[in-house]
C-alpha cells in the first residue's frame, strides 16, 4: 500500500539531479567583464573585431582571464576592477564608435553548464543596482502633426498645378480648403485622390501605404466652394505604433551610446516604453541622453513675412497662417514656415568638429539618400533664403542656427554652425547620431537602487529566507520527530526545485521575490503539517501505522490542492495586475506553489514509502507522541 | 510531543455571538479609520518622490529641510530611517519641474553641501502613473475574491463560498484598518503582502470547511454546531503549527528584511493573526447562519464523487 513502483523513485532522484544541475551556477560567482556588442542591431561581430580587441589588451599590457567570442558579443574576463575599467578604455580606442564596449559582471560558472542553458539567477534591477525608466509618449502632437505635413504637401501640389485656392487650414482633424470655383474643387481632388496612391503627400511619420485613403466632403456656400479632406491613411492607433516603434529604435542607438551591458527597451501598453539600465549609476547622465527629447527639423524661414511689422505682430500673438514664431540662441525672433523639410529621421550620421575658416565649434551632419535629394531639391530652389535648424525639446523649441542658403548642396553633407562650444556640439552631435525620437517623451516612473543597496537588499532576503528555514525544521522536527525530519526534506527540495527553476527560467528575480520564496517555505509546510496531521488522526482513531499513512496522505490531498489553488489565484493576479518587483512577487509566488505541491506530496510520500513501505508490519512510526482521549 | 491534548470538542460556536460583536466592531472601527483617517499611500499610488539618502556620518536633518527650502521644495518631508545617517526624502508632485528633473536636482544640490554622500534609492513615480496603479491593485483585489469565490463555489457550496470571502475580506479590511490608525506607509509591496493574504488565509477556511464536509458524513447524528465545533477541535493543532512556521519566517523577515520589507511583513502579521480568528469566528458562524447542514452538503458531495 506504501510502495512507490521504481519509475516514481527514478522521477524523483532525476527532477533533484536535474534542479542541482541547474541551481549550480549560482554558486560559482562572477568576475569583472568587458563587453563589445555592435551598435546597430541585427550586425556582427567577426574575427577582426576579436582580434582587435586582442591586440589593444596587449598592447596595453592587460592581463584577461578568458574571452567568449560569439555573433553577437564579445565578453573579456578581468580579475580586478581596475583591469576592466583599463580595458574598456584601450578597447574602446581602437574600436572607435561602431561598437558599445560596456562595463559587466559575468557569471564564473564552466561553459558546459552555460551551454545546457544553467545560468544563475536574473536579478532584478533592486538586487543588482540600476535604474528603471517608464516613459511616455506625448501622443497630443501626432495627429496635429501629420496633419500639418499633409496640409503643406497638398498645398504644394496645388501650387504645382496652379490650382488657386484661399483659406487652407488645419481644422480638427480634418484640412479645410476653399476655392472660387466648382471646377478648381474638382480639379484640386483629382490631383489630391491621384496623389494618395502610394505617394508621400499624407506627411506624419509612417511610410505610405497602398490604399484610398481620403474622405472628401463639399460644401457649397455662395460663391463659395469648401472642401474638406480627411486624411485616413493611418489610424491615430497606427500612427501611434509606428511613432513607438521608431522611439524604441532610438532608445536602443541611444542606450548603445551609453555603454550599458543588458540593457531592457520594452513597449509597455500603448503608448510607454520601459528602459532598465542594470548597473547604471550616473543617474544624470542616463536622463540626459535617454530622457532628452531633442527631435532635429529643418524648415525655411518665411523671408516673405519676416518684415519687422509682422514679426512685431506674431510676437504679439498674431501668427501668419502656416507660420510659426521661435527665437535663435541670440534672442532674435523668425517666422518660421510650419511645413517640415527634414527631421533627424534622415540623417546617417553626425559628427563634432570645428569650421576650418572660423574655428567655431561646428556639428557636420551626413544626410542619407532621401535626405540628400530633399535637401538638394530645396537648396537649388531657396537661394538667397534663409533655412531654420530646429532642436525640439519637450515644450522648447529652439533655432540653432538659420544660415543663409548661399548654394546648391548636394552630396548630403551639410555644416552647422552656432555650437556656443565643443561640448555641445559633442552632445548635439551624439543625440543627432543616435536618432531622434519621432514625438516626444517624458520620464514618468524612475526606480535607482544603488549597487551597494542592491547587495544588501539580497542579503536581507536570503538571511530572511534562511533564519525562516532554520526555525521551521527545529519546530517541524521537535514536533513531529521522524516524520518532521521527512517534511523538513520535503521543504529543501522545494526550495532547491524553485531556485532550479528561476534559474532555468531566467524569471526576474527581486527583492519581493525573494519575499515570495521565503513565504514559500512559510507556507508549502501547510502542506506538510496537514498529512502528518491526518495521519496522527488516523493513528489516534486506532488505525494500524501503514493504512494510517496512506489514508494521511490521501485525505490530506484535497485540502492541500484546495487552499494552494486560491493562493494561486492571489498569484495569478499579482502577475496579471503587477507590475515591476511585485511582478517579480508573483512569479516567485505561483512557482513556489507548484513545486511545494510535487515535493510535499510526491517527494516527501516517496521518502516515507522507502522508510516504511517495505515493512510488513510497523507497531510504531516516529510522528511524535499522540495524544489518545480515555474512553471509559 | 503533543501540544493540544483536547478531550472533548472545544464549543468554539458557543461564543459566536461575542465574536460577532467584536468582529463587527474592529471591522467598523477599520472602516472608520479607512475614511477619515485614509490611508497613508506611498509614492506608488499618490505620485510623487521618495528618495533614500545615506552619509558617511549622521545626517543633519534640519540642515537637509533647510537646504531643499532654499530650492523651492518646503514640502519636503526629510526623516530618518534605520540608521542617523541614512534619511528618507519625500516629496509630492510638484508642478512645473519633471520627476527626472526633481530627483537630479535634489541629488546636486545635496551633494554642494556633503559630496561623500550616497544616492541609495530614488522612486519616483507620475502622478498618472501612480492613479494606474491605485486602479490596478483595486481590480487585482477585486479578481482576487472573485476567483476565490467562484472556486469555492466549485468545490464546496455558495454558502461557504461566501462565508469564507467575508471572513477573507474582513482580514483584509483590518489590516488597512490598521495601516490607516497607524498610518504606516501603504506601496505596491505592502499591497503584494495583502492580495497574498487574501490568497493565504482562504486556506484556513478551505480546511475548517473540508473538515466540516467530512464529518457532515461521519457525524450523522450531530447537530450543525457539534459538527463544526468538532472540525475546529480537529484542525485546531494543524491551524497553529502552520501558522507557528509561516508566522516565524515572517518575524524573521521583520528582522532581517530591512525598509523595503518591514510593512510587508507587518501586513503579513496582522494578516495571519485575523486569518486564523476570522476563519473560526467569522467564517464559520456565517456559513452556519447562512444554513449550512447536512442536505446541501451531501448533494454537492456526491456530485463531486462520481
Amino acid at each position: 500500500m506504501n510502495q512507490y513502483s521504481s519509475w516514481k523513485y527514478i522521477l524523483i532522484l532525476l527532477s533533484i539531479g536535474l534542479s542541482v544541475l541547474y541551481v549550480t551556477p549560482n554558486f560559482y560567482g562572477e568576475s569583472f567583464a568587458v563587453q563589445v556588442m555592435p551598435v546597430k542591431a541585427g550586425e556582427v561581430v567577426d574575427r577582426s573585431t576579436l582580434k582587435l580587441v586582442e591586440a589593444s589588451l596587449d598592447k596595453a599590457n592587460i592581463q584577461n582571464t578568458g574571452i567568449t567570442f560569439e555573433d553577437t558579443d564579445i565578453k573579456i574576463k578581468f580579475k580586478e576592477a581596475t583591469d576592466q575599467l583599463n580595458a574598456k578604455q584601450a578597447i574602446e580606442k581602437s574600436l572607435g564608435k561602431k561598437f558599445v564596449v560596456a562595463l559587466n559582471l559575468i557569471s564564473n560558472s564552466p561553459d558546459w553548464l552555460s551551454n545546457l542553458g544553467a545560468l544563475p539567477m536574473y536579478l532584478g534591477l533592486d538586487l543588482r543596482g540600476g535604474v528603471h525608466f517608464l516613459m511616455q509618449l506625448d501622443l497630443s502632437k501626432l495627429s496635429e502633426k501629420k496633419n500639418d505635413g499633409f496640409l503643406a504637401n497638398v498645398r504644394k501640389e496645388l501650387q504645382k498645378e496652379k490650382i488657386k485656392y484661399y483659406d487652407s487650414k488645419v481644422i480638427n482633424n480634418y484640412v479645410q480648403l476653399k476655392f472660387k470655383s466648382e471646377d478648381a474643387l474638382n480639379e484640386a481632388k483629382n490631383i489630391i485622390r491621384a496623389q494618395g496612391s502610394g505617394r508621400s503627400i499624407f506627411g506624419g511619420n509612417a511610410p505610405a501605404k497602398e490604399t484610398e485613403a481620403f474622405n472628401f466632403s463639399e460644401i457649397k456656400n455662395n460663391n463659395e466652394f469648401i472642401l474638406k479632406i480627411k486624411n485616413n491613411q493611418y489610424t491615430d492607433e497606427e500612427n501611434v505604433n509606428f511613432a513607438l516603434k521608431q522611439n524604441l529604435e532610438t532608445l536602443h542607438n541611444r542606450v548603445n551610446e551609453l555603454g550599458v551591458a543588458e540593457p531592457i527597451i520594452q513597449q509597455q501598453g500603448q503608448d510607454r516604453i520601459v528602459v532598465q539600465l542594470p548597473g547604471v549609476q550616473d543617474t544624470a547622465k542616463a536622463k540626459e541622453i535617454i530622457g532628452r527629447t531633442a527631435i532635429l527639423e529643418m524648415r525655411m524661414v518665411d523671408e516673405d513675412r519676416s518684415d519687422p511689422a509682422t514679426i512685431e505682430k506674431a510676437e504679439n500673438g498674431q501668427l501668419p497662417p502656416g507660420t510659426e514664431l521661435y527665437y535663435d540662441r541670440s534672442g532674435n525672433p523668425l517666422l518660421v514656415k510650419k511645413e517640415v523639410i527634414l527631421t533627424g529621421e534622415r540623417l546617417e550620421d553626425a559628427s563634432p568638429g570645428v569650421d576650418q575658416m572660423t574655428g567655431q565649434s561646428v556639428v557636420y551632419l551626413d544626410l542619407d539618400s532621401i535626405g540628400t535629394n530633399i535637401f538638394k531639391e530645396v537648396t537649388r530652389k531657396n537661394i538667397g533664403k534663409r533655412i531654420a535648424l530646429l532642436l525640439i525639446e519637450k515644450n522648447y523649441t529652439e533655432v540653432i542656427t538659420a544660415p543663409k542658403i548661399k548654394s546648391e548642396i548636394g552630396g548630403g553633407n551639410v555644416m552647422i554652425t552656432g555650437m556656443e562650444n565643443a561640448q555641445e556640439s559633442t552632445d548635439i552631435s551624439l543625440l543627432l547620431r543616435a536618432g531622434s525620437l519621432s514625438v516626444p517623451m517624458e520620464i514618468v516612473e524612475e526606480r535607482t537602487v544603488g549597487p551597494s543597496m542592491g547587495k544588501e537588499n539580497i542579503a536581507r532576503g536570503v538571511n530572511s529566507t534562511m533564519w525562516g528555514f532554520a526555525a521551521i525544521v527545529v519546530l517541524m522536527v521537535s514536533y513531529y520527530m521522524f516524520f518532521g525530519v521527512v517534511s523538513v526534506i520535503g521543504l529543501s527540495v522545494n526550495l532547491l526545485f524553485l531556485t532550479a527553476l528561476l534559474s532555468a527560467l531566467q524569471a526576474t528575480l527581486t527583492l519581493p521575490g525573494l519575499a515570495a520564496i521565503a513565504i514559500t517555505i512559510g507556507m508549502a509546510i501547510d502542506a506538510n503539517v496537514l498529512i502528518n496531521e491526518r495521519i496522527r488522526d488516523e493513528i489516534r482513531n486506532g488505525m494500524p501505522p501503514q493504512k494510517s499513512i496512506s489514508q494521511g496522505y490521501d485525505k490530506a490531498w484535497g485540502t492541500i490542492l484546495d487552499s494552494n489553488i486560491t493562493t494561486m489565484i492571489a498569484g495569478l493576479a499579482l502577475f496579471m495586475f503587477g507590475s515591476g518587483p511585485i511582478k517579480g512577487f508573483a512569479v516567485v509566488l505561483v512557482l513556489g506553489i507548484l513545486t511545494s505541491v510535487f515535493s510535499a506530496i510526491f517527494v516527501s510520500r516517496g521518502i516515507v514509502n522507502y522508510i516504511y513501505g517495505n515493512k510488513r508490519t510497523i507497531k510504531k512510526i516516529s510522528i511524535g507522541e499522540i495524544f489518545k482521549v480515555e474512553n471509559n | 510531543m503533543e501540544i493540544f491534548r483536547v478531550k472533548t470538542d472545544i464549543p468554539f460556536m458557543k461564543f459566536r455571538k461575542i465574536s460577532a460583536i467584536i468582529s463587527t466592531s474592529i471591522f467598523i472601527a477599520s472602516i472608520l479609520f479607512l475614511v477619515f483617517r485614509g490611508l497613508n499611500l506611498g509614492v506608488d499610488f499618490t505620485g510623487g518622490t521618495l528618495m533614500e539618502v545615506s552619509y558617511p556620518q549622521a545626517a543633519n536633518l534640519e540642515e537637509i529641510r533647510s537646504t531643499l527650502k532654499q530650492i523651492d521644495l518646503p514640502e519636503a518631508q526629510v526623516q530618518n530611517f534605520g540608521t542617523n545617517s541614512d534619511v528618507l526624502i519625500r516629496l509630492p508632485v510638484v508642478e512645473n519641474l519633471s520627476l527626472a528633473d526633481l530627483s537630479e536636482k535634489i541629488a546636486l544640490t545635496l551633494k554642494q553641501s556633503d559630496p561623500a554622500l550616497k544616492i541609495e534609492r530614488v522612486e519616483s513615480v507620475g502622478s498618472q502613473v501612480g492613479d494606474e496603479l491605485y486602479e490596478d491593485g483595486a481590480l487585482a483585489i477585486l479578481f482576487v475574491a472573485i476567483g476565490i469565490m467562484l472556486y469555492l463555489w466549485l468545490r464546496f457550496e455558495w454558502r461557504f463560498a461566501v462565508a469564507a470571502i467575508v471572513a477573507n475580506m474582513h482580514d483584509v479590511v483590518i489590516i488597512l484598518g490598521f495601516f490607516a490608525f497607524f498610518q504606516w506607509e501603504f506601496n505596491l509591496t505592502v499591497l503584494a503582502a495583502v492580495l497574498a493574504v487574501l490568497g493565504y488565509s482562504v486556506n484556513e477556511s478551505v480546511v475548517v470547511f473540508d473538515r466540516v464536509r467530512e464529518n457532515f458524513r461521519v457525524m450523522r447524528k450531530s447537530s450543525v454546531i457539534e459538527v463544526v465545533n468538532n472540525a475546529i477541535t480537529r484542525t485546531m493543532s494543524r491551524t497553529i503549527m502552520t501558522h507557528l512556521s509561516t508566522q516565524t519566517v515572517v518575524i524573521c523577515m521583520l528582522i532581517f528584511g530591512g525598509e523595503i520589507l518591514h510593512n510587508f511583513s507587518i501586513a503579513l502579521t496582522i494578516g495571519i493573526l485575523f486569518g486564523i480568528y476570522s476563519s473560526i469566528m467569522v467564517g464559520c458562524p456565517l456559513a452556519i447562519w447562512l444554513g449550512t447542514n447536512q442536505s446541501n452538503l451531501a448533494v454537492v458531495d456526491v456530485k463531486a464523487e462520481k
